[in-house]
C-alpha cells in the first residue's frame, strides 16, 4: 500500500498537467451545503423550546430528547424496526451468499437464471411489490404482521447481499477450497473453515447494508405491516400532528446517529477489505 | 476450466470413513442443491408467486376487496379500464416523465461529484465520500419533511427570496406542486446517485488516460473519449437505481405534492386502501411493472451492445 502511493500520485500528477478548469471542488462543496442545510434546519427545531417550526426560536431545550424516553409507542416502533431489520438482514445475507457461491463456483443449468432472479427485486417498484405481497398474504389468509414485513424486506435486501458477496468472492481464489479438500475436508467443511473466515468482513458489510435497507423502508412497509408499526410507518402516521414534530425529529436524530455509525462502519469494512483483496 | 472435475478430490486415501462423511457430501457437486436450492425456493415463493398473484388478480372479474374464498372468474375488463381511462394514462405518462427527469437530474448532478471524488480529491476521497453519504443515512421521511419546511410559506426559500427583496409575499405554489416533488426527490437521491458512477470511474485504468495524453488528446478530449464512455455503465446504473423507486413513488407526492402533485403510485395505493378495488389496482400495477421492465431491458441491451462494440 505505502509503496504504491507515491507512484500513483506521480501518475495522477502527470495526468493533471493538462486539466480542464472546471471548478469541481466548489461544485462538490455546494452540493454538500445543499444536502446538509435542510437537515440542519430540522435538527435545530429538535432543540427549540416551542412546538411551531418557525424562526425565531423560542429558546433551547433538550426536553424533546427526554420525552422520547417516556414515549412507549415510539420506542416500541423503533424496536419493531430493529427486529425486522435484524431478521431480514440475516436471512438476506444467507440467501445472497448462497446465490453468490452457487453462481461463482458451479456450472449448472439455470445458473444465469438464478443470478437474474436474485437481482430482479431491484427493478420492481416497491409499490408493485407491496401490492404483490399484500395479495399473496390475503390469498393465503395470513394476517399482516412484522413477520410478513420481514419476508418482504428479505426479498428486497437479497440483491444487495448477492452483489456485495459476489464482488468479493470473485476475487477469492477457488484453489483455497481445493487445497482444503485435498487435505481431507468435505466441501461444506472447506466453506466453513476456509471461505467463511476470509469472507467474514464482507458478510458483515453485506449484513449492515441489508439492515439499513430494511430499517428505513416505508413504501413496502405500509402494505405489509399490520397494526404494530415499524418506526418509519409510525413516523408517517404522526406527521399530520404538527405539535408532535419536534419530538419525532428528536427520535429520528437519535436513530440517525445509530444508522450513520453503522454506515461508516460498513464503509470502513469494505474499504479495508478491498485494500486487502488488492494485495498480492 | 470446469471446477467440477475435482468433485471427488475430497476423498483422500487412508482417512477414516467417518471423517469424510457420506459419499454424496464429499465433492462440490453434492453441495450445489443446498446452495442453489434455498434461494431458488425462497425467491419463487416470495417473489415470483406474489408477482403472479397480481397478474391473477388483474385478470379476474369483480371489484372491491376480495376474500380468499371468492371464485376466480377471468376477465380483461380492468386492463380495458386502465388503458381506456385518459386520466390514468396521463398520470402514468407524467409519473414516468417525472421519474426520468428526477433520475436524469440526480445523475447529472452526481456525475461531477463522482468525478471530483475519483480524479481530484486525492487521498481525502474517503472522507469526502463519507461526508456525501451521511445525509443518506438520515431517515428518508425526515429528509422529505426538511424540504416541506424549506418550501413552505414561511420556509427557507421564501424567507431567502423576501430577504433579497425579490418577492413581496410568500409564493404559495412552492409547496404542494409537482416541482416540489421533483426538488425533494432529487435531493433525496443525490448522495446515493454518486455511488455507482464513482465505482465505475474507479475501475477506469489510468493508463488509458495516459495513453490518450501521449497521443496528443487534450483534457476535454480525454474526458469525452475515455472517461465518459467508460463511466456510462455506472451512470446508467445510477439512472435506473433512481428511476425504479421513483416511478412508483407515493410517499413524497403525498407529503409535498398535494392534490396537484400526486403520482400513479398514489392511485394504486388508493385502490388498496380507501376506495378498495383490488383487481383494478392490480391491473394498474401490472401496467407499471411492464413499463418499468421494458425500459430496464432496453437499457441493459444498450449497455451490452456498446460493450460488444467497444
Amino acid at each position: 500500500m505505502t509503496a504504491a502511493t507515491p507512484a500513483r500520485s506521480r501518475r495522477q500528477h502527470a495526468i493533471g498537467v493538462g486539466r480542464t478548469r472546471v471548478p469541481l471542488r466548489p461544485f462538490y462543496t455546494g452540493i454538500l451545503v445543499l444536502l446538509y442545510l435542510p437537515i440542519g434546519v430540522l435538527f435545530v427545531f429538535s432543540l427549540n423550546a416551542g412546538t411551531t417550526l418557525a424562526f425565531p426560536l423560542q429558546g433551547l431545550t433538550l426536553d424533546w430528547y427526554a420525552s422520547v424516553l417516556g414515549n412507549t409507542a415510539m420506542l416500541n416502533a423503533a424496536r419493531n424496526s430493529l427486529t425486522v431489520g435484524v431478521g431480514s438482514a440475516t436471512l438476506a445475507t444467507l440467501l445472497g451468499s448462497m446465490v453468490a457461491l452457487a453462481v461463482l463456483r458451479f456450472r449448472f443449468p439455470g445458473r444465469s437464471a438464478l443470478l437474474a432472479l436474485a437481482g430482479m427485486p431491484l427493478v420492481v417498484p416497491f409499490v408493485v411489490l407491496g401490492v404483490a405481497f399484500f395479495l399473496l398474504f390475503v390469498a393465503l389468509d395470513v394476517p399482516r404482521s412484522l413477520l410478513t414485513l420481514g419476508i418482504g424486506h428479505t426479498v428486497i435486501a437479497t440483491p444487495y447481499a448477492t452483489l456485495i458477496v459476489l464482488s468479493r468472492l470473485g476475487g477469492l481464489d477457488p484453489a483455497l477450497e481445493d487445497a482444503a479438500m485435498d487435505l481431507g475436508a468435505t466441501y461444506p467443511t472447506a466453506l466453513r473453515r476456509v471461505v467463511l473466515p476470509l469472507m467474514a468482513p464482507t458478510l458483515l458489510s453485506a449484513w449492515l447494508t441489508c439492515f439499513i435497507v430494511s430499517f428505513d423502508e416505508i413504501a413496502l412497509a405500509i402494505f405489509l405491516v399490520g397494526g404494530d408499526p415499524t418506526f418509519p410507518v409510525f413516523l408517517y402516521g404522526q406527521l399530520r400532528f404538527a405539535q408532535r414534530l419536534p419530538a419525532l425529529i428528536a427520535m429520528a436524530v437519535l436513530l440517525m446517529i445509530g444508522t450513520v455509525a453503522l454506515t461508516l462502519f460498513a464503509m470502513r469494512l469494505r474499504a479495508r477489505d478491498a485494500a486487502e483483496a488488492g494485495r498480492p | 476450466m470446469d471446477r467440477d472435475v475435482g468433485a471427488g478430490a475430497g476423498r483422500v486415501a487412508g482417512l477414516p470413513p467417518g471423517r469424510t462423511g457420506p459419499n454424496w457430501m464429499l465433492g462440490r457437486r453434492g453441495t450445489l442443491p443446498f446452495l442453489a436450492g434455498p434461494p431458488l425456493v425462497w425467491l419463487a415463493l416470495f417473489f415470483v408467486v406474489p408477482l403472479a398473484m397480481i397478474a391473477a388478480f388483474s385478470l379476474r372479474e369483480g371489484s372491491g376487496a376480495i376474500g380468499p374464498s371468492d371464485p376466480w372468474v377471468p376477465s380483461g375488463d380492468h386492463y380495458a379500464e386502465v388503458l381506456g381511462t385518459p386520466a390514468f394514462m396521463r398520470l402514468l405518462g407524467i409519473s414516468a416523465l417525472m421519474a426520468v427527469g428526477i433520475a436524469g437530474l440526480a445523475t447529472v448532478l452526481a456525475y461531477p461529484v463522482a468525478y471530483f471524488l475519483t480524479f481530484r480529491a486525492g487521498s481525502r476521497a474517503p472522507l469526502y465520500l463519507t461526508l456525501l453519504l451521511i445525509p443518506f443515512a438520515v431517515s428518508y421521511l425526515l429528509r422529505v419533511m426538511a424540504w416541506k419546511l424549506m418550501l413552505g410559506p414561511e420556509g427557507g426559500i421564501n424567507s431567502l427570496l423576501a430577504g433579497l427583496g425579490l418577492t413581496d409575499e410568500p409564493i404559495q405554489l412552492l409547496l404542494y406542486s409537482r416541482p416540489a416533488v421533483i426538488i425533494t426527490l432529487v435531493y433525496v437521491w443525490i448522495p446515493f446517485a454518486a455511488l455507482p458512477i464513482y465505482a465505475a470511474m474507479q475501475r477506469i485504468d489510468r493508463h488509458h488516460l495516459e495513453a490518450a495524453a501521449d497521443l496528443g488528446a487534450g483534457p476535454w478530449a480525454r474526458f469525452w473519449r475515455v472517461t465518459v464512455p467508460l463511466s456510462v455503465p455506472g451512470a446508467l446504473a445510477t439512472f435506473f437505481m433512481v428511476f425504479v423507486p421513483t416511478v412508483g413513488e407515493y410517499i413524497t407526492p403525498a407529503l409535498v405534492g398535494g392534490t396537484d402533485g400526486i403520482m400513479y403510485g398514489n392511485i394504486i395505493l388508493g385502490f388498496f386502501t380507501r376506495s378498495a378495488n383490488w383487481p383494478l389496482g392490480s391491473a394498474m400495477a401490472m401496467v407499471m411493472l411492464t413499463l418499468t421492465l421494458v425500459l430496464v431491458a432496453a437499457a441493459l441491451r444498450l449497455v451490452s451492445r456498446r460493450g460488444a462494440l467497444g
